[in-house]
């Protein structure tokens, strides 16, 4: 446990060394902003909740976390550091768990500090507090997904770029793949059972139904199984680069 | 302290460790000399398990590294090629990490990261981000960092390339001051060092032990059937090196 928590700690402070973390911060919050005041048409809605932000959360996560992701693997690779860090007494599911968590961490900080809006509608109106809760909850757990596939895919390179168009790639199957213009070109052929299953492993469908206020244990499930094996998948390529 | 058999490391056809077995013992500072190229780095990697063997076995302290790597890792300090350090964090910090991972609490903490600053000289700069320090407080930072929580075996892969010549005398009297009680490996290029520093030597070409030397009294080092008197080591080196480069090519 203890060598976890110095990797956590030694990769979040990491991530705070230079200005860029709270840029990143800053126009996290801007995107936030403008996706929920714009697209989403908060105030035209004339409803005191939070589902113009909540929307597009899947979409603004696409790019944000693979770049928070990208250099957790990478940049070890590529400054050589990696031969320290796994030469030190540290359990290979420590060292992963240990950058994971400093990620997802960083993740929660960027989001607990989109409060304003909460705070916003709060004053305009009277929400369901328990909803928004839910939303934030959910959205929590989303980000640890995307998070996981982008921790994985920067151990396969040394090469953070790489590592940031690959996750995109494949978070953004995980994304669109319970969009409806997916199902649909999917519907006319392949059997429902199928269509089905596509339309499950979408990240879309599991987070509409948490912001909607209901936290089904289904979809938590399907979150954390989910970072457990990209964990797991994480740890697996690190082990194999071993064999050189 | 250190027994490796018959250790094999193969890249796809390359074979860049071929069967190679040496023991080190307490007191030892055994030099590991060879040509860029003839395995000493993958051999070093391999011990301190970073890389994993294709044959062979590594036992550290009786601890097998493959079986055991956690209790194998706990007992060696490790300055891999090229002293990789995290650029953005300062001496302190990363000494703070590394005291963390290895467990050190604490008023044996603080003792330990004074005394390892103290040795390596380092108190200039050690609330300096590592990316701004020059070459030679680099390489410091990451000796510091091996011996910190002071290991029974050392594995040192050039402990003074980029060093000026105060700094490899200082670097030197620290490996012989810690040498009487521990088992330490260095690779090295530059031979005066291990005429300065060494109790034996391994010269490694293409992967295999070529040649093992030691002092021979006032004579200089007996290096394989060679004689070669104090300052005549290179010569040696030469001699043994191309003949298996001829010998490998015939």
């Amino acid at each position: 446990m203890k060598p976890m928590l110095a990797v956590l700690r030694r990769e979040l402070s990491g991530y705070f060394a230079t200005p860029v973390a709270y840029v990143f911060i800053v126009v996290f919050l801007f995107t936030a902003g403008i996706f929920t005041f714009y697209l989403g048409q908060f105030f035209e809605r004339g409803q005191a909740d939070l589902k113009a932000f909540f929307l597009f959360h899947p979409w603004l996560y696409l790019f944000f976390l693979p770049a928070i992701a990208m250099r957790l693997w990478a940049e070890e690779r590529k400054s050589g550091t990696i031969e320290l860090l796994l030469t030190l007494p540290i359990p290979l599911w420590a060292a992963v768990l240990g950058k994971f968590v400093a990620a997802w961490v960083f993740a929660g900080i960027a989001l607990a500090l989109t409060f304003p809006l909460w705070i916003t509608v709060n004053w305009l109106g009277t929400p369901d507090n328990g909803v928004i809760l839910a939303g934030y909850v959910g959205s929590f757990l989303m980000a640890g997904a995307y998070l996981a596939i982008g921790s994985c895919i920067s151990a396969l390179t040394r090469n953070q770029v790489i590592a940031f168009v690959i996750s995109v790639l494949i978070c953004f199957i995980f994304t669109v793949s319970g969009a409806p213009m997916v199902l649909n070109f999917f519907q006319g052929w392949a059997p429902g059972l199928i269509v089905d299953t596509i339309a499950s492993f979408s990240f879309l469908g599991h987070f509409n139904a948490i912001t909607d206020g209901v936290i089904d244990l289904r979809d938590v499930i399907f979150f954390l199984s989910l970072i457990v094996v990209w964990l797991y998948a994480n740890a697996v390529v690190v082990d194999f680069k071993k064999a050189g | 302290m250190i027994d490796i058999k018959n250790l094999v490391k193969q890249f796809g056809p390359f074979t860049a460790v071929d069967n190679i077995s040496f023991t080190v013992a307490k007191g030892e500072v055994l030099g590991f000399l060879g040509p860029n190229g003839a395995g000493k780095s993958t051999t070093m990697k391999m011990l301190c398990g970073f890389l994993s063997p294709t044959s062979g076995s590594i036992s550290v302290m009786g601890h097998d590294v493959e079986a055991n790597p956690q209790a194998a890792k706990t007992c060696i300090g490790y300055l891999p090629e090229g002293a990789p350090t995290y650029a953005d964090m300062t001496p302190r910090g990363f000494l703070d990490f590394i005291a963390d991972v290895r467990g050190l609490t604490g008023k044996d903490r603080w003792l330990r990261i004074e005394k390892v600053v103290d040795q390596v000289n380092i108190k200039d700069v050690l609330d300096q981000p590592i990316d701004t320090l020059s070459k030679g407080y680099k390489r410091r930072v990451g000796l510091a960092q091996a011996i910190l929580h002071d290991p029974p075996v050392l594995v040192l892969d050039e402990p003074t390339d980029g060093l000026d010549p105060n700094q490899k005398h200082e670097v030197r009297q620290l490996i012989q001051t810690m040498a009487r009680d521990k088992a330490i490996i260095i690779s090295t290029h530059i031979l005066e060092e291990v005429e300065a520093v060494c109790s034996r030597a391994i010269i490694i070409a293409r992967g295999r032990v070529v040649a093992e030397g030691r002092p021979d009294g006032a004579a200089g080092w007996r290096i394989g059937d060679i004689i070669a008197g104090p300052g005549k080591l290179d010569a040696a080196f030469r001699q043994i090196t191309q003949a298996a480069a001829l010998a490998r090519a015939a």
